[in-house]
């Protein structure tokens, strides 16, 4: 059997654990526990170690999707969930810019890692403050052959499309590649 | 849309870069921390009317701040225009010869930029675009080009700090000119002796010692340059990332064994099956 596996990383409660049970076929493992420290008390739990959800398309074939850990002293984890991926989301709380800095870092840290495929996912965009997609791919110089996608987490369609979008580049690529 | 944040995470220059390259139309209201509360009208992506303090400024009170014209006359042409709006000063001033139009043009034109390059070293200040909302009818307005407004404006930068995270280490970093047109832009003399070093093989710290610069220097030419988008930052030929290599190096073996068409037929049964999720 043969496992593949996509990574969705980002700031601290861009939405990653949100995005992966919306779309996974088992509850999620996610290692949360209650936030502690008051700065980051934005909401009431936090990834620790990582999230992990699963879809399985046959006998031979089953996809996983790892969340990254939010907190920055959990950052030894990216490379070890890195390793072997097929491509990653790039997810973006796009109501707070004070996680766009970050969010920028975790993509070239994650593109240092692995020349694989990406897309970015303007998460939250059922809020009203939300920056849009295209003012987002301009805040963070994201590069003009990278997608920015609109996205809810909170919404499985929406999710999925971020998904394809993802599988699309990846396609892309390959047939690139032989050509 | 909204667009809100804090000068603190999204700086002027990245603010104003931003309103350029998506050729905005709109308000921009910064509150102010220290100083008084600055509004900015954008059309298409260019800078047509700056206020600080009170968005209702009259015309005849930009002039004097602008050195236009004195209190006095501010005072006398305020009591016998009667609905004070700016076309009715303008006409004014001009029919009574007081002013020169382009003496208005010049006195407005550098209280906007007084205005806006301060917000430059503003280190933080809450801001809130408000998509197409333009001045009242009757304001004057001249429109400017923001890529000389961001280059002059990041000059001002003086923290070091700011320039330092933007661009950390100028040994492995190249410059690559972009395609924007140089020619409508105002560069200054440093502007164009880095400019005529750029090369996809050299650092910008060659570049600097080619140029005789410090590395504050180049990082604040650099930077400006970088802001108004006139060059990107790239990685000089021949650079290696040295995490790169083992990851690639992994994913390699994993695939060994599977033929490019095997590895697409992967792809494509994902996509069948996240449509049908
Ligand atoms: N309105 C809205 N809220 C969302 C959306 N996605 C996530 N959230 C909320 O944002 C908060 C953070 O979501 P999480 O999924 O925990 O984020 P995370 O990235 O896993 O966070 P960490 O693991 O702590 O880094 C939660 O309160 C979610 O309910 C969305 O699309 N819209
Ligand atoms: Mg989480």
């Amino acid at each position: 059997m043969q496992t593949v596996k996509m990574v969705i990383t980002g700031p601290f409660s861009a939405g990653k654990t949100q995005f992966i049970s919306s779309v996974s076929e088992i509850d999620v493992v996610t290692t949360e526990r209650k936030i502690s420290s008051d700065a980051e008390r934005v909401k009431e739990e936090t990834t620790v170690a990582m999230d992990f959800g699963r879809i399985t398309v046959d006998d031979d074939l089953v996809l996983y999707l790892f969340g990254t850990p939010g907190q920055r002293r959990f950052d030894f984890m990216w490379e070890i969930l890195a390793e072997g991926m097929l491509g990653f989301v790039v997810l973006i709380d796009s109501v707070r810019p004070e996680t766009f800095r970050e969010a920028k870092h975790i993509l070239e840290v994650f593109r240092g890692y692995a020349e694989t495929p990406y897309v970015v996912a303007a998460n939250k965009q059922d809020l009203p403050d939300a920056w849009s997609p295209e003012d987002l791919r301009i805040a963070l110089k994201i590069d003009k052959n990278i997608k920015v996608l609109p996205c809810v987490a909170r919404d499985k369609e929406s999710v999925k499309n971020v998904l394809l979008e993802l599988l699309y580049s990846i396609l892309e690529r390959m047939q690139n590649e032989e050509a | 849309m909204a667009l809100k944040g804090n000068l603190r995470d999204f700086n002027t220059s990245q603010l104003l870069n931003l309103i350029n390259l998506a050729h905005k139309t709109g308000k921009l209201t910064i509150d102010g921390h220290d100083s008084q509360g600055v509004v900015l009208y954008f059309k298409d992506g260019r800078l047509i009317r700056a206020s600080q303090g009170s968005d209702s400024k009259k015309l005849t009170d930009i002039l004097v701040q602008a050195g236009k014209l004195s209190p006095d006359q501010a005072h006398a042409v305020n009591s016998r225009v009667p609905s004070n709006t700016d076309r009715a000063i303008g006409r004014y001033l001009l029919e009574h010869r007081l002013i020169s139009r382009d003496d208005i043009i010049q006195g407005v034109k550098d209280y906007m930029l007084n205005i806006v390059y301060d917000l430059f070293t503003w280190k933080e200040g809450n801001f809130v675009f408000e998509q197409d909302v333009l001045p009242d009818g009757d304001k004057l307005v001249i429109p400017l080009n923001l890529d000389n407004v961001i280059l002059e404006g990041s000059r001002r930068i003086q923290e070091s700090e700011k320039l330092y995270e933007e661009l950390p280490d100028l040994g492995s970093i190249a410059l690559k000119i972009t395609d924007k047109p140089l020619k409508d832009v105002k560069l200054t003399q440093d502007d164009w002796r880095v400019i005529s070093h750029i090369h996809p093989r050299n650092t910008v710290k060659q570049i600097a010692q080619n140029t005789n610069m410090d590395e504050f220097q180049i990082r604040k030419i650099v930077y400006g340059m970088l802001q108004a988008g006139l060059v990107e930052l790239v990685r000089p030929d021949g650079f290696v990332d040295r995490r790169q290599t083992p990851a690639y190096e992994r994913r390699e073996r994993r695939g060994v064994g599977q033929t490019p068409a095997e590895k697409r037929s992967v792809v494509t049964k994902l996509i069948e099956r996240i449509k049908r999720i």
